[in-house]
């Protein structure tokens, strides 16, 4: 009889065509989850997640998803690594011996910037070789035009990083030049990045003029070895502001990892909580209108005692002061909310149905209460319930991404409260990178959104009282 | 012989109520103890009260500091012994038990109010009135919405505006903080003509009457934000009680007798479903009046739901127990004086049928 009733259900379900959007979006997201799942790893993802800037120095910070392209109508240039130690077309080292021990050292590394924007930041990477003196580096960079502007001379002692992009001696020599040529101080701070790509003419002196120069740049590079072992390698790095499909936070990491990653832990949050929850609030009532008397009244004031602990506010405290993983706060989510109001409900359904004439016959035949709480009043309510499950979906769904926007979420797995967290602490809504907040925002609205529509269709199909109004 | 059956009714009401209180509050110090924190809040106090009263005392003036600093220890650890720190756990809890149920809410141990006190009771009383000004503004406006545009739907079901609202009732399975987002970036990032958040400018205007318009400048989007999130399920929900009762056997025969529709309306369906409509209104206010963490801290609103949150945030015990027996009592109350309504307007508790 009950599978008559589903079988009934689902078929009346596909007419209703916000729910088929609903089941359609599901089953999107259900696919998202099996593939994230088999192509990241939960490990790697948590590491990745945390790994720090490490990991990910060769991603740009805060940028915009690759789509951002097409909506702004312009090309946003992408992230261009070129290093020395590996040739390709464009990159050339050549090392010619200049005496006894000293050679002459000459990288040239060229690439074509066709970009619509200037790079978000530059970076030089450097590692070095040698036995006594250090190598003496110069570098110079070479716009598109001819100019030429000498970086940096220096003798790295060892391995490390040249951080062009803040370089301040750089970029006081680079506003003395601009006002040799143009006799006029740049109106704003001008940072080396922007004078590198910048167009050469008065446009550059004003923030809302300066204009990207397109064509072949050139970094040069002579260094003098000084050890006939020396030798000295460069990764260039000018960072872009577009990366992936979803863009990266502040700390460089790409966004992706949390929205995929996201997807599975949302449903399993929420189906898990909501399935289990009306489950065990059902079994609660069942037993409690069975049995009535000393046992109804206990588990009736347990059930008080719940009510009235504030839900969220005691979560809160367990979470922070446990400092516990996602599925323990999960679990905690399920003994808070396994006395709720919810059982009161369930119990006055089953006294009804206890009145009910085919569990007198049932009792007749001498079944016992689990029998016939298990076979016989469970399966009546249980078409109620559903409706009531899919839709409580989208709550614990959003109750997972509200604690972790209180930042007492579990801070290791990447989820989409998390991000959501993450650009609120990084000021995304100040500085303007919506898309930081809005992607996962997009995701939570969907998910919640197909649940809900789902749910309140199947609750008009099981409750006909509903369906006539 | 019927006050007497009302007042017993209520009487034993009232018992269980208290009970409930009372083991709400205890599950509550039991879990805020177990990282032995309630023991870390009695200490301090007891320290700082230790240390003014020797300090302050004039008799002692003439001491220098480490005799001082070992009077100060001394009599510490007599006020804990006295206190009953040596005792096990199990006995102790009965204490802070008292101590919450009393409203002897003791002080903060990390919290302050903007005045500079420490007491709960002040941090609290500070907070209260912000959240109230909000959300019990924002579930007021929500109910009324509820209720007449339910009631109006439910006349006019089956009409465009009905199957729109219909249309958009499931939205509201997203939270208030949620559409807060979208109102944010909107309102304050694009347009900016509406603050992020706060209660007030930054500096407070000192005119009064400046400093009202910009408070009710910063809730206009909090408020937005519920009332998109909320109205329509409300609506929704309502009708279809309203629509669900006016199907009662009672109000087909009201119709069938003739009588006018408005009478109807209001003797045959507003006047039954009112009992369920109050206590929905009442429990509601009260629970507006824990704020809301989320949609608090999403707009960066100084009130209780917030302070809820830094409290947990910096293990401030005191405060945390404090908000819980406090709504625990409120509720407890509330569901009191409604259980005393109803005895005096329900037959069945009236006559004794039960």
């Amino acid at each position: 009889m009950m599978s008559s009733i589903i079988a009934e259900g689902l078929k009346s379900v596909a007419s209703y065509k916000s729910a088929l959007i609903g089941a359609a979006i599901i089953l999107m997201l259900v696919g998202i989850s099996i593939y994230t799942v088999a192509a990241i790893p939960y490990d790697e993802a948590v590491r990745l997640w945390r790994a720090g800037e490490q990991t990910w120095i060769e991603a740009p910070r805060n940028a915009y998803p690759t789509w951002y392209s097409y909506i702004l109508q312009k090309r946003l240039p992408e992230t261009i690594i070129k290093d020395s130690s590996k040739p390709e077309l464009g990159v050339n080292k050549v090392i010619v011996p200049a005496g006894e021990t000293i050679k002459v050292l000459r990288i040239e590394m060229s690439f074509a910037f066709d970009y619509d924007d200037i790079p978000s930041e530059i970076n030089i990477f450097y590692t070095v070789r040698y036995n006594k003196s250090a190598p003496q580096i110069t570098m110079t960079w070479i716009k598109p035009d001819g100019t030429e502007i000498e970086l940096r001379k220096f003798n790295p002692g060892s391995d490390g990083a040249y951080y062009l992009s803040v370089d301040a001696s750089l970029a006081s020599r680079e506003v003395e030049r601009l006002v040799n040529k143009f006799g006029q101080r740049p109106s704003y701070e001008l940072t080396p990045t922007v004078s590198l790509f910048a167009v050469e003419d008065r446009s550059i002196l004003e923030r809302d003029t300066v204009t990207v120069m397109k064509g072949v740049y050139r970094l040069s590079v002579e260094g003098l070895l000084l050890d006939p072992q020396s030798d000295f390698d460069l990764k260039l790095v000018v960072y872009g502001k577009v990366y992936g499909w979803a863009g990266t936070d502040h700390l460089r990491r790409d966004i992706g990892i949390a929205l995929l990653w996201g997807t599975p832990i949302a449903l399993t949050f929420g189906l898990i909580a909501s399935v289990s929850i009306a489950l065990i609030q059902m079994a609660i009532g069942a037993v409690s209108a069975w049995f009535g008397g000393v046992v109804d009244n206990f588990i009736q004031r347990v059930t008080e005692v719940f009510i009235v602990l504030p839900f969220l506010p005691t979560l809160i405290m367990v979470s922070t002061l446990y400092k516990i993983d996602i599925w323990t706060i999960l679990l905690v989510v399920i003994i808070l909310l396994s006395f709720g109001p919810g059982v009161k409900n369930y119990r006055a359904v089953f006294l009804q149905l206890k009145e009910s004439q085919y569990i007198e016959a049932a009792k007749a035949f001498g079944a016992g209460a689990p029998r016939i709480i298990l076979l016989h009043l469970v399966p009546r309510v249980i078409p109620t319930m559903i409706p009531a499950i899919v839709y409580s979906v989208a709550d614990f769904v959003f109750l997972e991404a509200a604690l972790a926007i209180l930042g007492i979420g579990d801070p290791r797995t990447p989820t989409w409260g998390k991000v959501i967290e993450d650009s609120f602490y990084g000021g995304a809504l100040f500085k303007g990178l919506y898309y930081w907040t809005l992607q996962p925002a997009f995701l939570l609205l969907i998910t919640s959104l197909s649940f809900a529509l789902v749910g309140l269709t199947l609750d008009k199909i099981f409750n006909p009282r509903l369906r006539e109004v | 012989m019927q006050v007497k059956r009302i007042a017993l009714y209520l009487a034993r009401r009232g018992i269980v109520l208290f009970l409930t209180v009372v083991a709400a509050v205890y599950v509550t110090i039991l879990i805020a103890n177990m990282g032995g924190y309630v023991d870390e809040i009695i200490k301090s106090e007891v320290l700082f009260r230790v240390s003014t009263s020797v300090y302050q005392n004039p008799a002692y003036r003439g001491l220098n500091e480490t005799a001082l600093k070992k009077l100060v220890t001394e009599l510490y650890e007599n006020e804990i012994k006295r206190l009953g720190f040596d005792q096990p756990f199990f006995i102790r809890s009965f204490n802070y038990l008292a101590d919450a149920l009393t409203l002897n809410l003791g002080r903060a141990l990390f919290l302050s109010s903007d005045s500079g006190s420490r007491n709960v009771r002040i941090i609290l009383m500070e907070r209260l009135p912000n959240t109230v000004l909000l959300f019990t503004t924002t579930q007021l406006i929500l109910f009324f919405i509820g209720l007449f545009g339910g009631l109006y739907l439910s006349r006019k079901y089956g009409s465009r505006t009905d199957k729109i609202v219909s249309l958009l009732a499931p939205f509201s399975a997203l939270p208030g903080w949620f559409y807060g987002l979208f109102l944010i970036i909107i309102f304050a990032s694009v347009l900016r003509i509406l603050p992020y958040g706060g209660m007030v400018d930054i500096p407070p205007p000192t005119d009064r009457f400046e400093y009202a318009l910009s408070v009710l400048r910063h809730m206009i989007l909090p408020i937005m934000s519920w009332l998109i999130a909320y109205s329509f399920f409300n609506i929704y929900t309502r009708r279809t009680f309203f629509l669900i009762f006016s199907k009662e056997d009672f109000v087909e025969v009201a119709k069938a007798k003739g009588l006018p529709e408005d009478l109807v309306r209001r003797r045959y369906i507003l006047r039954p479903t009112l009992p369920p409509i109050v206590t929905d209104l009442s429990l509601t206010l009260i629970a507006s009046w824990t704020g809301a963490v989320i949609t608090e801290t999403v707009f960066n609103w100084p009130g209780v739901g917030r302070l809820f949150y830094e409290a947990a945030a910096l293990f401030d015990t005191p405060v945390i127990v404090g908000l819980v027996v406090i709504y625990a009592y409120l509720l407890a109350i509330t569901v009191f004086v409604l259980e005393l309504v109803y005895a005096i307007l329900d037959p069945r508790i009236r006559i004794g049928v039960s």
